[in-house]
């Protein structure tokens, strides 16, 4: 039977804020086990959690930046479990107010097509601590340096229908949380993590059908890949007359496979209720005028003005906007050179994706170090622009200002690399050359067009390859009538 | 309000509490009690009352972003039956 694939997405994005959620332990990765822990995070009888009013502007952020709803009022509750890596028996987190909900993210689809994916909400909760277990003895050791880092659940509507659609979501998702700065992204690290509900109906059937949700996706690879196998498990069990049983399931990214996590009889059931050690938060206009305000200009709207005003390709803006360092830098070039034309802004961008970030991959910099500043290049492109040098020559300067961290006009300058334009200059030059060289001016005439390229090789020889191309070759035209 | 011993064995497995046959009857009949002497607030009219969470009509208790001394890993460690390598052992947990 043809099946069709429903996928809804959950995302838990860690919030870049410099302490936990609910104490004031630092979330730096990495540290000594236990060592960033106190009596709040690790659960301790009679502790008071005090809300981190960072995350919930980072929360709220990531609300607006999706195009959700945030509720001005919005609280915490209690989940209740039992996990070693939960000191507290219950993790805080968000039911029913959230902190924003009703949102909805455009994503771009292999054939040229976009696609709206419901953002259902977005909710604040805490991490929980880390699990290491033994491989020789039946023990697992804890560290609770993560327990309590701020972290929020995007959950996605079941909107996605194939296991592609899925990584286009969880990528843009991933570069929109970088963008507005409220998460790292480091999906190595586990800043970035996803879970994905997967399901298949019959063609044409209105109705769900039962759902499994895939854990320990990590990377955007393993998310696809595990969406895949599941697609493929669950099309086997319908296939041969069988009923996909709701269970959890646990992607292993060595074997390639995914098993059953948590056995029937353990029932989940958490019973929420609100925390009464927290109380609700209030967002007023003032508080989420200055959220709104905060964030920077999102990257489809940065895609859109390229693709618009500025009239660039639309694989140009997708590798622009990868980044907001990237395209923070590009436009503080634009803003260096005035009001670019379209052929400008080509120009720029060419020299962005191609030099700049040539150098910060082999250089292995960041745009924030690198030498070769927006304002330098703006200065660079100046130069071509106004044919002081050519484009040729543009490359040299470059690596002399990455190498040195010198202006274009300085090393210009300095190293005497400024093209002639001057016709007199390049006139008697282009006389001599006429002059030493009778025989092939004489085929010439007589129609080896080919050896205008020798005369031109010549007269650039001859001024260091700093003579005008343009002027050259419109002199030797004129000479050789 | 009447709860059936599966009820509580439910709640207490949940609870991950052990409950012998003569504590459930206990407990069933206490935990009735309980639940029908909450049940008099259903008399109360609420109509029009927004629901509460909270006695008092406070918010935003919050705190601004800055990281506190640790308490360091000895001490957070100090109470655990065993540990290891400056982390608590506990039994073997998959997944």
């Amino acid at each position: 039977m043809e099946y069709e694939v429903v996928i809804g997405l959950e995302i838990h994005a860690q919030l870049k804020t410099n302490t936990k959620i609910f104490c004031g332990c630092s979330t730096a990765f990495g540290a000594e086990p236990n060592s960033q822990t106190c009596p709040v995070c690790t659960g301790m009888p009679g502790v008071l959690p005090v809300l981190n009013k960072t995350a919930v502007a980072y929360a709220a952020r990531a609300g607006v930046a999706t195009n959700c709803t945030i509720n001005r009022v919005n609280r915490f509750a209690r989940k209740n479990y039992f996990y070693p890596d939960l000191p507290l028996g219950y993790q805080i987190t968000q039911f029913a107010l959230p902190i924003a909900e009703h949102g909805h993210l455009d994503i771009e689809l292999p054939d040229g097509g976009t696609k709206r994916i419901g953002i259902t909400r977005i909710h604040m909760e805490n991490d929980a601590g880390k699990l290491n277990h033994d491989p020789m003895r039946p023990i697992s050791l804890v560290n609770l340096n993560r327990a309590g880092v701020p972290l929020i659940e995007i959950v996605s509507e079941p909107d996605m229908r194939s296991a592609a659609e899925a990584g286009v979501l969880v990528r843009k998702m991933h570069q929109l949380v970088r963008h507005i700065g409220v998460c790292d992204g480091n999906m190595e690290e586990g800043s970035l993590r996803c879970d994905a509900n997967v399901s298949l109906r019959p063609k044409g059937q209105e109705e769900f059908g039962t759902r499994t949700e895939m854990k320990n996706l990590n990377s955007f690879r393993n998310i696809e890949r595990a969406i895949r196998y599941e697609i493929s498990r669950q099309t086997d069990i319908l296939d041969n007359g069988g009923e996909v049983i709701q269970e959890t399931r646990l992607w292993n990214a060595d074997k390639e496979i995914s098993t059953s996590m948590r056995s029937k009889e353990d029932a989940h059931d958490y019973r929420y209720f609100p925390d009464p050690d927290l109380l609700p938060v209030v967002i007023d206009d003032a508080w989420y005028d200055e959220i709104v305000k905060s964030l920077p200009e999102l990257p489809d709207a940065m895609k859109a003005r390229y693709v618009e005003t500025l009239g660039l390709p639309v694989g140009d803006a997708e590798v622009l906007t990868s980044t907001l360092e990237l395209a923070t830098y590009f436009d503080a070039c634009l803003a260096a050179l005035g009001t670019p034309t379209p052929k400008q802004a080509k120009l720029a961008a060419n020299w962005v994706m191609g030099s700049v970030l040539a150098l910060l991959h082999t250089e292995g910099m960041s745009l924030a170090t690198v030498p070769v500043s927006a304002d330098m290049l703006a200065g660079l492109l100046t130069l071509v622009e106004k044919d002081v040098i050519s484009g040729t020559m543009a490359k040299t300067v470059f690596e002399e200002m990455a190498a040195t961290g010198k202006e274009a006009k300085i090393i210009v300058e300095e190293k005497g690399l400024a093209q002639v334009s001057d016709t007199s200059e390049i006139e008697g030059i282009v006389d001599t050359i006429l002059a030493n060289n009778p025989s092939e001016v004489e085929a010439f005439r007589g129609g080896k067009k080919k050896l205008m390229g020798f005369f031109v090789g010549q007269v650039m020889k001859a001024t260091k390859g700093k003579g005008n191309p343009k002027v050259v070759n419109q002199l030797l035209g004129e000479k050789l009538k | 309000m009447k709860i059936t011993k599966e009820e509580i064995l439910y709640v207490a497995n949940l609870a991950r509490l052990n409950v012998d046959d003569v504590e459930v009857e206990k407990l069933a009949a206490q935990i009735g009690d309980i639940l029908s002497y909450v049940d008099t607030l259903e008399k109360v009219d609420t109509d029009g009352v927004e629901p509460t969470t909270h006695a008092i009509d406070l918010t935003n208790a919050l705190r601004e972003d800055v990281v506190h001394p640790h308490l360091g890993a000895e001490k957070t460690l100090a109470n655990a039956p065993d540990e290891e390598e400056n982390m608590f052992v506990v039994p073997k947990v998959v997944g």
